[in-house]
């Protein structure tokens, strides 16, 4: 790959241009506390990346740190071909730039994070309306299509506390899929469901993947990301211990750490 | 009785509900202007850099130790005089300034001191999640606020904010040191003149009362359309 790309430029940049997402050398420190200690990763288009790993190894940070939620110690955040530019210290060189990538990168978190005061079609317009310019008849229009999809064209006018967990996370993705993303980053988004209600959530998300969107997935659920995944990276003390096909890092693990680690999962 | 409380002189009605009407006018406008310091007071508290914390702080800290009465003192003299000395300076010879204006800024320093805590205080309760999924989407600072944070702290602001609004009708009885002929102004020289002392004042409470009453009421409005995303705690109690 490295050899292609120097002794052809024109195809590096062809290369480049078919990836989502790429981070290189990202490190995070919370203050003494080392996080990240060097994470490179790459999302194709069309890719489908799980991230497990132990609690604390450093997946949500990794995560957060591709959209600037959590502000880089070092290293490089490409997006689609474009690097966030960002300055010595980490912090992002340009606003106007970072609101331009972030509006294209459908986050989907743990907790939800709907807004309470917005019913579910507010919800869902909110971003292409105020953020990205389109007309409310037009979103609206187009959030009835999504939350169809996702099943709760019924529960447009409500609001989100009076659903349950499952229901808002479908909503969510709704919200998510309206921007049009580039990619999606889901963050562990069935760790906060009760049991019987992972299955509904996890159906949408393995349609999205079946469609060829793009998505990096941190997941407590192993048995849906070797089911999902191009490729699972397996984090371990906020360095990737190892990455493969699903097939290969669930099915013959190398490293003794991944080993031990899916033994206490299954 | 009734004739002293009449309308049209000799009665003194209409000169109270003058009164009235200029105590909810400065009322009004000290509560908005409070509020827009508030805001900003808020953000600054909680966004700004070091500098602007400690003036916010020495602000709300210094306005609140002060009784209110010696702060209306001190910045109805000290800002007419800054005025008046900034004008003279500047060419234009004295200015003439309206009670209500003086009136609304007077207060409104002091209830922007209140409101900069009440809006801390409501900013802050609101779950971190909901701004940062504002960020995660792009949406730039203003907007955030605009769309997500005010919206959002609503719930836990109004509380404070009606107790503020009931404050600033009451407190412009105070700026009847200055001068200013609001309610309680208006009644005393409706008493004296007189001597139905009781007619009055009762009359006045009254006024003072409906005020209280109608602006519950409307609070209560408000509050149940900025808690509308929320199911009610009442039903989550039984
Ligand atoms: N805002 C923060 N401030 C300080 N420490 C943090 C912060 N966020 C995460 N951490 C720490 O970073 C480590 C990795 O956290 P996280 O990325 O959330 O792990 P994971 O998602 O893999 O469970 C943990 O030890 C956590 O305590
Ligand atoms: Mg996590």
């Amino acid at each position: 790959m490295m050899d292609l790309a120097t002794a052809h430029p024109a195809q590096s940049a062809i290369a480049t241009a078919d990836e989502a997402i790429r981070v290189e050398n990202l490190h995070k420190s919370f203050g003494h506390l080392e996080v990240l200690k060097g994470v490179s990763l790459t999302a194709r288009r069309g890719d489908v990346v799980a991230i497990i790993g132990g609690s604390g190894s450093g997946k949500s940070t990794c995560l957060r740190c591709i959209n600037f939620l959590e502000t880089p110690t070092s290293g490089r955040i490409v997006i689609g071909g474009e690097e966030i530019a960002m300055r010595a210290d980490g912090t992002p060189a340009s606003r106007k730039q970072l609101e331009r990538v972030r509006s294209r990168l459908g986050m989907v978190f743990q907790a939800f994070n709907l807004w309470t005061h917005r019913t579910l079609l507010e919800n869902v317009i909110e971003v292409p309306v105020h953020v990205l310019g389109v007309s409310k008849a037009e979103a609206a229009e187009r959030a009835m299509v999504l939350l169809d999809r996702v099943g709760l064209a019924d529960k447009a006018a409500t609001y989100p506390a009076f659903l349950s967990g499952g229901q808002q996370q479908r909503a969510a993705i709704a919200r998510a899929l309206a921007i049009d993303p580039s990619a999606m980053l889901f963050d562990e988004p069935t760790s906060a469901l009760d049991p019987e209600l992972v299955g509904e959530v996890l159906t949408v998300i393995r349609d999205l993947a079946a469609e060829g969107r793009t998505m990096l997935l941190v997941t407590h659920e192993m048995k849906f990301a070797r089911e999902v995944a191009d490729h699972v990276i397996y984090f371990a003390n906020g360095r990737i211990e190892e990455e493969g096909p699903p097939d290969q890092v669930f099915g013959a693990p190398r490293s003794e750490r991944l080993k031990q680690f899916l033994k206490s999962v299954s | 009785m009734i004739e002293l409380l009449s309308l049209s002189p000799p009665g003194w009605g209409g000169n109270l509900l003058r009164g009235l009407l200029h105590s909810l006018e400065i009322a009004f406008g000290a509560f908005g202007f409070g509020l827009l310091i508030g805001l900003g007071g808020a953000c600054g508290k909680l966004y700004g850099g070091p500098v602007l914390r400690d003036l916010l702080a020495v602000y709300t800290t210094v306005v609140r130790a002060v009784p209110e009465l010696v702060l209306i003192l001190i910045l109805y003299y000290v800002g007419t005089d800054l005025l008046n000395k900034a004008s003279e300076a500047m060419g234009y010879g004295r200015v003439e300034i309206s009670g209500v204006a003086a009136g609304i800024w007077v207060l409104g320093i002091v209830q922007g001191a209140y409101a900069t805590e009440v809006l801390r205080g409501a900013i802050k309760a609101v779950p971190s999640g909901q701004m940062e999924a504002a960020r995660a989407y792009g949406m730039p600072p203003f907007l955030m606020l605009r769309r997500v944070t005010i919206p959002a702290m609503m719930p836990f602001a109004i509380p404070g904010l009606a107790n503020l609004w009931l404050i600033a009708t009451k407190d412009t009885a105070l700026l009847a040191v200055v001068g200013f002929n609001e309610l309680t102004q208006e009644t005393r020289q409706a008493a004296s003149s007189t001597r139905a002392y009781f007619t009055f004042f009762l009359a006045a409470g009254a006024l003072y009362l409906m005020v209280t009453l109608l602006s519950g009421s409307v609070f209560a409005r408000i509050e149940a359309w900025a808690r509308r995303g929320q199911p009610s705690l009442r039903k989550a109690a039984t």
